[in-house]
């Protein structure tokens, strides 16, 4: 007998195909971004944070007052793609970053396109880029990505 | 001969036999339950024990790797339980099965318990997998990949000064060197620093080389309490000091530059109430050794990851477990009497488990 194992291969789809609701925060947030607002959770101590949680991080206290941040923002914290794969959310070579947004006390994490890493910097000012408003569905891909501030 | 007192808990536990498979690229030819089997025939044959000899069996696995639901059920099949014995299973590094079996042997109910966990990266695209145990609303619909969300937390840590892409390579080319000596590793070379210093990034500020490999694996341990120990094994490695924290899934809601999980579990544990001499730590990106080294605070006297670590070896679901059963050897064979072992769940170290291991000096 040949000694040849032919292994069997076959895609194997495996999906969660229900609905849910997101609930007046993490939904505050996404209709905010509907509406090309970027909304925060007022938490323990006047910390604002964004996205908005339904809970505090650090106090578990539960959270319901929404406040609109940025739409400017400080990177900080970024890495570059330079060869980004097919889910990525910018076809070009572009920014992973943590943004937070003017008014905020945490980071949002969003792509940043950019011309190149030598245009990025933690520190640095950008600004949120939103789908034109036609396109937005009320989901995170509405924020796009945020841009270098002068770019803008 | 007697248990050092633990600082957690009041019944002591050993980690008393422990059997991995060699963590391979792609495992083509043996499923999941075909590549546990001998490493539960081993773990038993090491301790003479048998499955009946258990109290309790606990393992650690992910659906999402395997595509299908109650993996874990199947996976039983390679204790081939019957009739059927008190079992669990966590959805988590099988470091936490560990955890939850140790609880159980503190009830004082039974006093031997079978632990394992397996993982094989290569059925799929990893970072996909991954991006699933992100915020399905405000991150998860991003795609993001593991190694750009490294690359995150890697900037952080040099912007803040606290280590240098320097220090990156040289704990790539030390956990490297230190595989040569363990047949179970996967990445096992020679490289000096200043050549893979050369490489491109692949998400810059993060090089090829500080990457985990992707691995598929299965590790396994048995539990003894309290005497019946030193039925298996010489030298016990008493578990004096176990403990995990978790923080915010918002993780740009953290210090990414620090581990204040980690820490705390670290201090739980009594890390800090004697000397260490090897520390097995699980942060799988090279970066993620450093900050987890000093919120453990292990100074440079400290043997890191004498294995190679998950530098070297990386099966997802066990490679948290298999730090345990190598700082666990260490004791065994007299080249460490107190240990750290640590092992990482969730994105970018959000959730942290620290134990420490003694041997009777």
């Amino acid at each position: 007998m040949a000694d040849v194992v032919e292994v069997f291969r076959s895609p194997h789809v495996l999906e969660y195909p229900y609905v849910r609701s997101t609930g007046p925060i993490v939904g505050g947030y996404l209709s905010g971004l509907r509406d090309g607002k970027i909304l925060g959770a007022t938490g323990a101590a006047g910390r604002v944070i964004v996205p908005p949680t339904e809970y505090d991080p650090d106090t578990a206290e539960e959270l319901s007052e929404l406040v609109e941040v940025g739409p400017g923002g400080v990177v900080t914290t970024w890495a570059w793609v330079s060869d980004p794969r097919e889910d990525a959310p910018l076809s070009e070579p572009f920014a992973w970053a943590l943004v937070q947004p003017d008014g905020a006390d945490t980071g949002i994490l969003t792509p940043v396109a950019a011309s190149g890493p030598d245009a990025m910097a933690s520190g640095m000012r950008v600004t949120a880029s939103f789908l034109p408003s036609a396109e937005r569905q009320g989901r995170v891909q509405d924020l796009r990505c945020f841009v270098p501030e002068e770019a803008s | 001969m007697s248990a050092p007192k633990p600082v957690v808990g009041n019944r002591p536990v050993a980690i008393c036999s422990f059997a991995q498979s060699p963590s391979l690229r792609r495992v083509d030819q043996a499923n999941e339950v075909e590549m546990l089997m001998p490493v539960i025939a081993e773990v038993f044959a090491k301790a003479n024990m048998t499955k009946d000899d258990m109290g309790f069996i606990c393992s650690g696995s992910t659906d999402y790797l395997i595509g299908g639901p109650f993996s874990f059920v199947m996976a039983l099949d390679a204790v081939g339980v019957w009739p059927p014995k008190s079992e669990s299973h966590v959805e988590m590094d099988a470091a936490w099965a560990l955890y939850e079996a140790w609880v159980q042997l503190q009830e004082g109910v039974i006093d031997t318990a079978l632990v394992y966990g397996f993982g094989k990266s290569s059925l799929g695209d990893l970072s996909r997998v991954l991006a699933m145990q992100l915020d399905p609303y405000t991150m998860g619909p991003l795609w993001p990949d593991q190694v750009s969300l490294a690359a995150l937390q890697a900037r952080a840590l040099l912007d803040r000064g606290l280590s240098t892409e320097q220090e990156f390579a040289e704990i790539a080319a030390r956990s490297r060197h230190d595989a040569l000596k363990n047949p179970n590793a996967q990445v096992r070379n020679e490289i000096p620093v200043a050549e893979l210093l050369e490489e491109a990034y692949a998400v810059s500020p993060l090089r090829r080389h500080t990457l985990p490999p992707l691995s598929d694996a299965a590790a396994a341990v048995i539990l003894v309490a309290g005497d019946r120990a030193y039925d298996v094994v010489d030298r016990p490695a008493w578990i004096t000091g176990i403990d995990h924290r978790v923080e915010t899934h918002a993780f740009g809601a953290r210090d990414l530059a620090v581990s204040t999980s980690t820490a705390m579990a670290a201090k739980i544990a009594g890390v800090g109430n004697g000397p260490v001499d090897i520390a097995e730590l699980h942060g799988p990106f090279a970066p993620q050794e450093v900050i987890v080294r000093q919120a453990i605070g292990l100074d440079d006297s400290v043997t890191i990851n004498p294995s190679g670590g998950p530098l070297a070896a990386n099966p997802m679901m066990a490679a948290g477990l298999i730090r345990m059963g190598e700082a666990a050897s260490r004791i065994w064979d007299g080249s460490a009497t107190r240990a750290v072992a640590h092992a990482t769940s969730g994105p970018l170290l959000q959730q942290n488990l620290v134990c420490v291991l003694e041997g009777e000096s």
